[in-house]
């Protein structure tokens, strides 16, 4: 399939996504990213752009549950995937697991970096595997927080991967 | 926004293939994960894209009648990581890929971007090539199979004909079976940085002698090398302490490191003995050798 894009004017394309459990039809300009039609055309502003460059990693999102940085990934290629931002996390007004692991280990400082990190620990917690301490610090070393020095956050996602490990534990057979 | 002209998005080689030989000037995009942000430093400006994302059939992993391991080029890093026959048959590839970026870079960007950017801090490269792999190209005329060694250029150049694309990388039996390895990876940072060096090492280890040895380096030179003087040093040798300490000598010696804000060139050959030794020692320990003495 051919977007052309002719004599200056912004080739465009139909896409059909569903972004946080909602089917989205957009039409979009084959220029942006996936991070340009988040946060400046569904307003989904919890996805932060930082480097623009895939280095921070502020602008994670999971893409059909994989984290993915959204300033480096065309939009168009998000046709037919199922992409979750951090508006998609809290259900009902309620704290996921992650986000209240993050809360109780003091994980959060200015903020701008916390998105990116609670989707990708949920992308671990979500794996259903088990990771040792340094494959969680490898899984999340996709991500710059210039504020707590990251022990926190490797503390809170060891705890919400703790915390999901005990509730399959208990849960009945 | 991205300076893009137009996109491609075939959804079979086939169609990809046509495209590319009706448009040569496309910029043949991957995972995107440098494309992008070339583009976002403002080179590439007006490309037209020509997209592989969509061809499923490019990023196939799978174990051919012969015994060749053959890895399609749009196979991201991850999947390289924890492909099963990848770690099985070729662990020091998964070793490698693991070394690339971080994870939301290795989810997408794919092994065959990698290698035809040309760079020559490549991480799958050196290992590819210490492996023995071969490269699958095809465009609409045909396809050809060329060793690692022919396939880089110069620095950021690679030799890909008009409309060709890489299809898959292609490790065979010889390549790989019976070899321990090991790829160091040394950088400022352990994850999200750009080797100073790569070095990959294979070998195969008989009655504690060296049955074979293959070593690839990267930023060692303007193009991933090999080190064909060590390797022929090693063969049929007995696995010493000094034996391991000759062949790291003897593999600075194709290299061409440069001076960059890196490193400068004297640490690069430094760095090239250091860890030539140490990757060699630990290819041995893993083929079942030991140098112990």
């Amino acid at each position: 399939m051919l977007t052309k894009n002719a004599a200056g004017v912004a080739a465009r394309k139909r896409l059909s996504m569903t972004v946080n459990g909602r089917a989205v039809e957009i039409e979009i300009d084959i220029r942006e990213s996936l991070l340009d039609v988040l946060r400046d055309r569904l307003q989904f502003t919890g996805v932060k752009q930082g480097c623009s460059v895939g280095e921070c990693g502020a602008c994670t999102v999971l893409l059909d549950g994989t984290p993915v940085n959204s300033c480096i990934y065309l939009a168009a290629w998000a046709h037919g995937k199922t992409v979750t931002t951090i508006e998609g996390i809290a259900q009902d007004g309620k704290l996921s697991p992650v986000q209240e692991a993050f809360v109780e280990e003091g994980a959060i400082q200015c903020g701008f970096c916390t998105p990116g990190l609670v989707l990708s620990t949920t992308a671990m917690v979500e794996s259903g595997h088990t990771y040792t301490h340094d494959e969680v610090r490898r899984e999340l070393s996709g991500h710059l927080c210039r504020c707590t020095g990251y022990q926190k956050i490797v503390e809170a996602a060891e705890r919400a991967l703790r915390d999901a490990e005990s509730a399959v534990d208990e849960s009945p057979v | 926004m991205f300076d893009i002209c137009e996109l491609h998005e075939p959804e079979t080689l086939q169609e990809a293939k046509r495209i590319f030989h009706d448009n040569p000037d496309l910029k043949v995009i991957a995972g995107g994960t440098d494309v992008l942000i070339r583009m976002q430093h403002g080179s590439l400006a007006g490309a037209g894209l020509l997209s592989l994302r969509n061809i499923r059939e490019l990023e196939e992993i799978r174990m051919l009648g012969d015994g060749t391991l053959s890895i399609g080029a749009m196979a991201s890093f991850t999947k390289i990581f924890q492909d099963d026959l990848v770690q099985k048959h070729v662990p020091v590839l998964s070793e490698a890929a693991v070394s690339m970026g971080g994870p939301q870079v290795r989810n997408v960007a794919t092994i065959g971007g990698n290698l035809c950017n040309g760079a020559v801090s490549a991480d799958s490269a050196s290992t590819l090539f210490a492996l023995d792999a071969l490269l699958k190209l095809e465009n609409l005329e045909g396809e050809r199979i060329i060793p690692m060694g022919d396939f880089y250029a110069g620095p950021g150049k690679v030799n890909l004909g008009p409309g060709e694309l890489l299809v898959s990388i292609l490790i065979p039996r010889e390549g790989y079976e019976g070899m321990g390895g090991r790829y160091i990876k040394y950088a400022m940072r352990k994850a999200m940085d750009i080797a100073t060096l790569g070095v990959a090492v294979v070998c195969k280890v008989r009655d504690n002698r060296f049955a074979e040895l293959r070593i690839g380096l990267g930023v060692a030179a303007p193009v991933p090398i090999r080190c064909f003087e060590a390797e022929a040093y090693a063969k049929g040798r007995e696995i010493t302490l000094e034996c391991v300490q000759e062949i790291a000598r003897l593999a600075v010696k194709p290299s061409r490191p440069r001076t960059s804000w890196r490193a400068s060139k004297d640490y690069r050959e430094h760095l090239i003995e250091v860890l030539a030794q140490r990757a060699v020692a630990e290819a041995v320990k893993r083929a079942g050798g030991c140098c112990a003495h």
